[in-house]
């Protein structure tokens, strides 16, 4: 490959969207827009206690209603503990749920469902349910879960994958590296910092969705708003008892994901549905349900204790998490170890590590994959005790982090010692922009000036705060993207992928990353894609996967398509495929200059002589995760009287590789800033003490609009990543676990006072004015 | 009942429940580009422009539009000949996801209608009410602002 020898003509453009036209047009190109003649409507019976066992559930009279179709329940469908996490096989999650159960374990858990001619009729069976329930007490945090005695979530005696169930504990791990104590001990400067993240919700603006239907064949597709296509058909063939050859899953575009549609949660009951009514079923959760009985990311606590020399490096990092993983362990031991296994490698100075916590159960919502995947919260806890230790240290807290990030051709043991629920992959870092991420983003944001002059005007204090962060770019060991691409007679591509646009662009990438390889306009690669009957496997879209291991995938059937073209060229031209080169849509000669269009290429292939199908597939196993960084830099301005935080300005300056896509990896970064702001300033999910959620909506629940939203900017500060498709790493999640440290040391410079628990209300941090005041 | 109005230029005169929400109605006529996003008036999802000015479909009910006129994005522009709005939108990266365009679209719509030299807030101010969870709002306001500029420039069609 000439990487560098020719100006590209596809990668690091802003080409338009390839799906970008069908979506300003409105068209119907999401899973509910499909119209199917005599849809039936499904919908789900919550449980209204947050702990209860069910003694009886009659559905008589539910039956009965006109129009309702079907009743499922725990009485009437198989019972197969799985997990609702879409992640590849082995799964590392819990075996800790079922369809329906006799128990239920959060307020809004699922008792029954119904299908019925109308939404009327489906809403009238649910009122005409009758359950009787045995209502058990419910422990609503973490620390009551673990105290002795207290009441056992998961007494079932099929789940498996449990860490501890009788202690309610749903993972657990403890990963030493060297002696943190001793080393804690022996440093000369430490800071420590405890910091909490509530209950918080995606919300994605397109509430989770799908359709189930028959084929022609009599074949089941599920037409599903998902990151998982391919996950949704194995765990939806296990748990509802059906050939998976059986089972079509298509995604069309989806609104939005951000990991809450990494989970397999109305796919299997529309399934049944379908299969016990023998008609087409859809199944959306309204808004309330997405809150309640879809997923949020992880509440935690994380404790951090930082050890370093006089010279301000590091020499020990002490993490401890305690995750509230809810009702259910889906994603509990994963989110959990990515909490250490993204942050601590950042910082490899320091020789000695621990990272150790648990995931328990509580009788509350239940916790899944949220953008960021655990980092978020283990950067709010490390970020705000760098912030700390740099104070002690009487350091610009950007030299300390200069200090101490890792660097380009560095390893840290953590990436072999943490992975997926298991043992991780050894890894040198191959790229790393930060040092220059942390330059250009002080510059923008004007630190030196800001950071020495403190502005204050009437109750307005204002300052600034950074911190930094990376991720990964797919999972090791576990992720896999496979990709076909087809030479057309025309000359034209078709690029088949199971990868899963979420909103995030990827079809739009993955097609400049073939492109680029083959000479030709973006225009030129029709994408179809996350189709299991039409395209290849794919692990889907989370971990930062999509661009580095689809990319890599696509890239290599790409390769293998050029030199098919080139061997059909040089058929034609009557010369060696070695002096062949291929731009602008044909294939030329250096030698003689001759120009052959792709046009006739193909038709030549299809039609002339030696006739063959042009046309290759590649997979992409994911050897390594090349992690992207990012610097954050916020300014922020505290109202000493009420306590209310505004971010000013937000600058994030990161390195993803090459941007394939520019404006897209922008975009990538600024919507993830915002969604970091939301966490840090507005957003938790609040419950009652009977266990029920009391703002599941936008209007309690406050999601940043554009009034809210700051001036963000973003920056990207190009790097090549080696092992990346045309250099490139990820982009996806690394931009939102800056925002909460930032915002939050922005505010100690500010006013002084440590806001550790988010988000940073005006109660919360007028409080904190006030203590420290007294 | 039945109602008449005007849907995208066309007269409609049907049949409607007194109590379907205009959002059911609109999407049981083809008109998909109207989404349903929360149900509670919050989201901007579901917006279509009722004589002109914004309104959320799932707030109202179908005879609300009874001798009115609806436009949808559908009659903003088409795939192969998008309006400028909707090319300003493509040119400058504001679509991720998509499902918040449509709303995105027809607020902005009315506000260019109106005013078309506006500033960064009062672009702000005008999608304030729609959400967006995909982009932090950065290039849906550059969207606006270019397609303003194209107006005034005169190359709106």
């Amino acid at each position: 490959m000439a990487v560098e020898t020719r100006r590209r003509s596809a990668v690091g453009q802003n080409v338009t969207k390839v799906d970008g036209p069908s979506l300003v047009a409105g068209k119907p190109v999401f899973t509910l827009d499909l119209d199917l003649p005599g849809l039936l409507v499904g919908k789900i019976l919550p449980s209204p206690h947050a702990h209860a066992e069910i003694l009886r559930i009659d559905t008589s009279e539910a039956e009965a209603v006109p129009g309702v179709r079907a009743v499922l329940h725990f009485g009437n469908v198989p019972r197969v503990p799985y997990t609702t996490a879409g992640q590849g096989w082995p799964e590392p999650s819990p075996y800790d749920t079922v369809l329906f159960d006799r128990k239920v374990r959060f307020v809004g858990d699922r008792v029954a469902a119904v299908a019925a001619e109308t939404e009327e009729a489906a809403e009238e069976a649910l009122k005409k349910i009758r359950v009787e329930y045995r209502v058990l007490p419910a422990v609503l945090t973490p620390e009551d879960a673990l105290a002795p005695g207290a009441p056992v979530l998961h007494d079932e005696p099929d789940s498996e994958g449990i860490y501890d169930a009788r202690r309610n504990i749903a993972a657990a791990v403890d990963i030493p590296v060297g002696d943190v104590e001793r080393a804690l001990a022996q440093s000369p400067v430490t800071a420590e910092a405890t910091c909490e993240i509530p209950y918080s919700q995606h919300c994605a603006i397109e509430p989770h969705c799908v359709l189930a239907y028959f084929d022609e064949a009599g074949r089941l597709v599920l037409r599903s708003s998902t990151q998982v296509p391919f996950h949704v058909r194995r765990i939806v063939a296990r748990v509802v008892g059906l050939d998976p050859a059986r089972i079509r899953v298509v995604k069309p575009r989806i609104g939005g994901g951000f990991g809450s549609k990494q989970e397999i949660l109305l796919e299997p009951v529309a399934a049944l549905l379908a299969l016990r009514t023998g008609r087409p079923v859809r199944m959306a959760y309204t808004r309330e349900e997405v809150f309640v009985a879809s997923r949020t990311r992880h509440p935690m606590r994380v404790a951090v204790r930082l050890g370093a020399g006089e010279d301000g490096v590091l020499q020990a990092i002490d993490m401890e998490v305690l995750s509230n993983t809810g009702a259910y362990g889906t994603h509990s031991l994963t989110v959990l170890s990515n909490v250490g296994s993204k942050t601590l490698p950042l910082y490899n100075k320091a020789r000695h590590l621990r990272f150790h916590g648990k995931a328990v159960y509580t009788n509350l919502p239940v916790a899944g994959a949220y953008r960021g995947y655990g980092a978020t919260q283990g950067y709010f806890a490390l970020e705000v005790a760098m912030d700390k230790l740099a104070e002690k240290l009487g350091l610009d807290p950007i030299e300390l982090r200069r200090r101490n990030h890792i660097r380009s051709g560095e390893t840290s043991p953590i990436f072999e010692k943490i992975g997926e629920g298991r043992e991780g992959t050894a890894q040198v870092v191959r790229s790393c922009a930060l040092e220059e991420c942390l330059r250009v983003g002080a510059e923008r944001i004007g630190w030196k000036e800001k950071r020495l002059h403190r502005r204050e005007e009437g109750p307005w204090a204002y300052g600034v705060g950074m911190a930094c962060a990376m991720q990964g770019s797919g999972i090791t060991g576990v992720d896999m993207a496979a990709a076909t691409l087809v030479m057309q007679d025309d000359g034209s591509f078709r690029l088949l992928v199971g990868a899963t646009d979420l909103g995030t662009g990827s079809d739009t990438i993955l097609a400049q990353i073939a492109a680029e390889e083959l000479g030709v306009p973006v225009d030129r690669v029709l994408v179809y894609s996350s189709d299991t009957d039409f395209t290849p496997f794919d692990t889907g879209a989370y971990a930062s996967s999509t661009t580095y291991v689809s990319g890599n995938a696509v890239l290599r059937a790409a390769g293998d398509v050029r030199r098919q073209i080139l061997a059909v060229a040089a058929e034609a031209l009557g010369e060696g495929p070695e002096g062949l080169e291929l731009a602008e849509g044909a294939v030329v000669s250096r030698r003689t200059g001759k120009r052959l269009a792709l046009a006739e290429v193909g038709h030549r292939a299809t039609y002339v002589a030696n006739q063959r199908q042009i046309a290759a597939t590649a997979s992409f196993a994911c050897p390594e995760s090349p992690p992207p960084f990012a610097a954050f830099f916020c300014e922020v301005a505290v109202d000493r009287e009420t306590g209310l935080v505004r971010v000013e300005r937000f600058v994030v300056a990161a390195d993803c590789g090459t941007a394939i896509h520019p404006k897209g990896a922008e975009g990538q970064l600024e919507g993830a800033v915002l969604q970091g702001i939301g966490h840090a300033l507005y957003e938790e999910m609040l419950f009652a003490k009977s266990g029920r959620c009391v703002n599941p909506n936008f209007f309690d629940y406050k999601v940043p609009s554009a009034l809210d939203a700051p001036r963000i900017e973003a920056i990207l500060v190009p790097s090549s990543e080696p092992t990346g498709p045309w250099g490139a790493k990820s982009i996806s999640e690394v931009g939102i676990n800056g925002p909460l440290p930032a915002i939050s040391n922005a505010i100690y410079h500010a006013v002084g006072v440590r806001m550790t628990r988010a988000p940073f209300t005006p109660e919360r941090v007028a409080a904190a004015l006030r203590e420290k005041g007294r | 009942m039945k109602i008449a109005f005007e849907l995208n230029g066309a007269p409609q005169y049907l049949d409607v429940g007194p109590g379907e929400p205009l959002v059911a109605l609109l999407r049981r006529l083809g008109m998909k580009s109207v989404k349903e996003g929360c149900d509670t008036g919050d989201c901007g999802a579901c917006t279509v422009l009722l004589d002109g000015r914004a309104v959320r479909s799932c707030l109202m009910v179908a005879p609300q539009v009874q001798g009115r006129r609806v436009t949808t994005v559908e009659a903003l522009g088409t795939v192969d000949d998008p309006h400028p709005l909707q090319r300003a939108f493509l040119q400058a990266g504001a679509v991720q996801c998509g499902f918040c365009t449509p709303g995105m679209l027809l607020v902005a719509h009315e506000l260019l209608s109106r005013n078309d030299h506006p500033s960064p807030d009062e672009v702000r101010e005008a999608i304030a009410g729609n959400l967006c969870r995909c982009t932090g709002y950065v290039k849906i306001v550059d969207a606006v602002l270019l397609a303003a500029q194209w107006k005034r420039e005169g190359r709106w069609r």
